[in-house]
């Protein structure tokens, strides 16, 4: 890294944006190009790598060494690219379909590797590119072209599936919430180790207001709860509501009624290594209880790609001239005279 | 029994070891083409060994074997064994199929009680009777020698018995005469933590030595004659190690790290298993989640500028298609190693075949070339996977290396090369000048179309690729027809042209030949042998084996056109002659075709080209 201090515009291609007007992939760009100014990195040492679908045409969009990749496979070659380069930072872009159907089993083992690529999940519950079949993540009962009675199959969770398989990153933000989702971006790129970043993105085409029951402005403060590291897990517009224990789950109450203080709400800790409560969090809907957004889950652990290379530094210290004709030497040989 | 023992004289000995698959069957052989290699010998070896892991104890399911071939002009591990070695009844009857009419048998008689002829399916207690044995039987009482051996050793029981390998190796040293020595130098290595073992091994091989001097049989023994081999320090080889090493030579001639992304398959794991060892030469690997995440890992890991590699076999090829494709369409350098297995489907896992040309040519959607190699031998596997590694990284393509199950596991001798003797490896990188004089990520070398490479980290040469078909020349998504059909013809031509970078296709046998047999791969040692054996019988014939099928050397179809009659021999339905076919307009071919999951029979070979010739 230099000392040069860098803006959006320096992350910026030279590509006509080809994204459908009023879609949130236009937001997510620009708010990456922010976070990744702000983060530092000179653009020649990141990579953007995405499989196919809508959101996967962001590294097209990054004047970053990029890779729009295939459909699903995104995880595997971001994978790829930080094992054999641990110097470089990389970025992985996927949406629903591509993360969580096709590319399914890369996605839950690269959380379980723990490789330090920083994933946005760019959610609109739908597969758009394809013009408009429900996704794992999409509702049941979601009517859609390939469903046209509705599904009769529940939707992934994506913050349950990261912990489900070992994630030690994970935040939420909402497309049209700028700072949250910054907020999130930078978090993610500072984090050591795989970060799922959850954007929930609005599809104007075929999805339209999928997320607005929480997206909206008129509701977003009552029905959305934005979690601080070491702050009280409050909000509402008057930030007045707070979430409590109550026994093993978790309650909104009002602080000031039915004797609730502002010392009975719980503070938010994204570093415990126990997730039980960043998955009660993480699993808030925005119905009974708020929907979370913000950094959940924010634990280090050993990286893959590090531990890697560790190994390879202390096997190669052991003799660091090593050539492959030394190897063949050192086993059982015979001299022809 | 007679007094007498009788030398024979022989060029060349064919000896197959065969027990239960824990018997120590593969160790023993090994061991006993080192001691052979050592004082001269040529070898070649391979082992067959069953699907399962461990079927139970003396049936026939779990039957391994280890087939050792030495002396002179040894170019395959041989049809059929001069002298078999059979520890129990199941191994006698699964293998006396490979042994020469007048060959020898030495079983283990403590093993051949009523309950082992059962479990083997013997209907009734005389199994040679039952078999129709010809060959010369020795019994020998290996079990309860060894246990006599070792009685002393303070050994248990368990531990006593897998010894019985090292007697059956003694006494096998003593028939062809070979000095115990090496044998005892390589156990040495192998037993260095194990003491009382090393012990135990080296005490029942010299007695099972000794007891081959000692009975005064009326076997036969036998004079080898010794090849006369290159100067050079040597090591016994077998296909996937070279394969393996192979790809570290190329790493470390053209300064890129290796990196390999696989998941388990037989018969190429082994692959896996060699490089995962070699962090030690900086190499790094990644045991993926599936097929798919291998070469996905190997793409990325070449787009961040190592040289990258999968490996896999027939199955694993198929569902690594589409990434392929990618490395295509990116014009990323790839190494892709299938090590080929008798399918379709699961198949034969365990056995060879040559099926996997067609999907390696054109297994993928659109039209998307890539180089196509092909080894010959165990220890071409070392050669061919330095040139796949040096044509990807040189010409900014995917490489499909095709081995197969017998020369993986097959094991050669191999003199350790001099690095000196292997050229560098030169990519095409961008250079910094090149920014002011208007870079664009498919502008390409005017010549050789291949395009500059510019590694991740590099300033100033941030772009981006992707499997959408781009511009030719600014990468810029394009959907423009002419483009589309420029982009076409630039991956064909730039796979074209390395017909210049590769060896010109060479004729082995006589040059006036009546007729030309040609083969690919793996099948290069029998083909070999027999082109041989009718040209020293008189008989008019010449061998072109091809190791560079995609694309094919420039005097392919100069050399074919030459000879009237061609036959193209493979183990697959005649995949290679319909692509040569198809390659050069006119020629006419006849075909000898094997799908059976076995080397071919130099017997069969022999035959049919007489019979062509004869026509």
């Amino acid at each position: 890294m230099d000392n040069k201090v860098y803006t959006a515009k320096d992350y910026k291609s030279d590509q006509y944006v080809r994204w459908c007007p009023g879609c949130g992939d236009h937001a997510i760009v620009t708010t990456l190009q922010k976070a990744m100014a702000e983060l530092g990195v000179p653009p020649h040492e990141i990579a953007v790598i995405s499989g196919i679908g809508c959101s996967s045409r962001l590294p097209y969009y990054m004047n970053t060494y990029g890779f729009h990749t295939i459909h699903g496979r995104a995880a595997a070659i971001a994978t790829g690219v930080k094992t054999a380069n641990p110097a470089l930072t990389v970025w992985q872009v996927s949406g629903d379909g591509d993360c969580l159907a096709i590319g399914g089993n890369h996605f839950i083992h690269i959380l379980r590797r723990n490789v330090d690529v920083n994933i946005l999940l760019l959610n609109n519950k739908i597969y758009g590119l394809t013009k408009g079949q429900y996704s794992p993540t999409s509702d049941r009962g979601a009517v859609t072209k390939s469903s046209p009675y509705g599904t009769v199959e529940d939707p992934f969770i994506p913050a349950e599936l990261t912990f489900g398989a070992r994630g030690h990153f994970f935040a939420r933000a909402i497309d049209v919430d700028l700072e949250v989702s910054k907020e999130c971006m930078i978090a993610a790129g500072r984090h050591k180790g795989a970060s799922v970043v959850e954007i929930l993105q609005n599809c104007v085409i075929f999805n339209d207001k999928i997320h607005s029951y929480v997206a909206d402005r008129e509701f977003r403060a009552d029905r959305t709860i934005h979690l601080r590291q070491g702050e009280k897990m409050l909000f509402g517009k008057n930030m007045d509501k707070g979430l409590v224990l109550d026994g093993y789950k978790l309650k909104a109450v009002t602080v000031g009624e039915n004797g609730v203080t502002i010392d009975d709400i719980l503070t938010h800790d994204a570093t415990t290594a126990n997730d039980i409560m960043h998955q009660m969090l993480a699993m808030m809907d925005g119905h009974e209880l708020p929907l979370a957004v913000g950094v959940i889950r924010n634990v280090e652990a050993p990286t893959y790609d590090q531990e890697v290379e560790a190994q390879v530094n202390a096997v190669r210290a052991k003799n660091p001239n090593k050539t492959l004709r030394d190897l063949l030497l050192e086993g059982d040989t015979w001299e022809v005279k | 029994m007679s007094e007498q023992t009788h030398v024979k004289d022989l060029e060349n000995v064919v000896v197959r070891f065969s027990g239960d698959s824990g018997d120590g069957m593969q160790l023993a052989g090994n061991l006993f083409s080192n001691i052979s290699a050592a004082i001269g010998d040529e070898i070649s070896t391979f082992p067959d060994y069953p699907a399962e892991i461990r079927a139970p104890q003396g049936t026939l399911g779990g039957v391994s074997g280890f087939q050792v071939h030495i002396g002179k002009g040894v170019y395959t591990p041989g049809d059929k064994a001069d002298v078999l070695v059979a520890m129990n009844p199941a191994a006698l009857k699964t293998n006396v199929k490979y042994v020469k009419a007048n060959g020898v048998i030495l079983f283990d008689t403590d093993s051949f009680e009523k309950s082992d002829l059962e479990k083997a399916a013997f209907k009734t207690d005389d199994p040679f009777t039952e078999l129709g044995i010809t060959q010369q039987l020795v019994p020998v009482a290996i079990t309860s020698m060894v246990k006599s051996s070792l009685a002393d050793s303070g050994l248990d029981n368990k531990a006593i018995l897998r010894c019985k390998n090292m007697f059956a190796l003694g006494l096998i040293c003593w028939l062809f005469d070979r000095p115990l020595e090496q044998a005892e130098h390589l156990l040495q290595n192998k037993f260095a933590k194990k003491p009382s073992v090393l012990e135990a091994n080296i005490k029942v091989m010299t007695d099972g030595y000794h007891y081959g001097g000692n009975i005064h049989a009326s076997v036969t023994t036998y004079h080898v004659e010794t090849g006369d081999a290159q100067k050079g320090i040597y090591t016994d080889i077998n296909g996937n190690r070279a394969t393996a090493l192979g790809l570290i030579a190329a790493s470390e001639k053209s300064g890129r790290p290796l990196f390999l992304g696989s998941y388990p398959i037989t018969p190429a794991s082994d692959i896996l298993h060699e490089l995962a060892k070699r962090k030690d030469l900086g190499v790094k690997v990644v045991q993926a989640e599936d097929e798919i995440a291998g070469v996905c890992t190997a793409i990325g890991a070449s787009f961040a500028g190592d040289l990258a590699a999968t490996s896999t076999s027939g199955p694993g090829l198929a569902l690594k298609s589409e990434a392929i494709g990618l490395a295509v369409m990116a014009e990323l350098p790839l190494v892709i190693i299938d090590v080929q297995r008798g399918g379709p489907s699961t198949g034969l896992p365990t056995k060879s075949e040559q099926t996997d040309l067609l999907q390696a040519l054109y297994g993928r959607n659109g039209e998307s070339p890539a180089v196509v190699l092909a080894a010959s031998t165990p220890s071409n596997c070392f050669d061919m996977a330095f040139q796949a590694a040096k044509i990807a990284l040189e010409h900014m393509t995917p490489v499909i290396l095709l081995t197969d199950a017998f020369i993986a596991n097959g094991s050669s001798a191999w003199r350790i090369p001099d690095m000196n003797e292997y050229p560098d490896i030169k990519p095409n990188y961008v250079k910094p000048e090149m920014l002011a004089e208007g870079w664009k990520p498919y502008k390409r070398d005017p010549e050789t179309h291949v395009r500059y490479w510019a590694i991740p980290g590099t300033e100033g040469f941030m772009h981006r690729l992707g499997g959408l078909e781009k511009d030719n020349v600014t990468s810029a998504i394009s959907t423009d027809p002419t483009n589309h059909q420029r982009m076409t013809d630039l991956r064909q031509a730039k796979i074209d042209y390395i017909a210049n970078c590769i060896p010109a296709l060479e004729v082995k046998g006589n040059p006036d030949a009546d007729l030309l047999v040609v083969g690919w791969g793996g099948t290069y040692g029998h083909l070999y042998s027999v082109v041989n054996e009718l040209n020293h019988e008189g008989k008019k014939v010449a061998l072109a084996h091809f190791n560079y099928i995609n694309p094919l050397p420039a005097n392919t179809a100069e050399v074919l056109k030459r000879y009237k009659k061609v036959v193209v021999c493979e183990q697959n339905n005649g995949q290679f002659a319909t692509q040569l076919c198809g390659k050069i307009p006119g020629l006419v071919v006849s075909r000898f075709n094997r799908v059976q999951g076995q080397p071919f029979m130099e017997s069969e070979l022999k035959e049919h080209f007489i019979k062509l010739m004869e026509e």
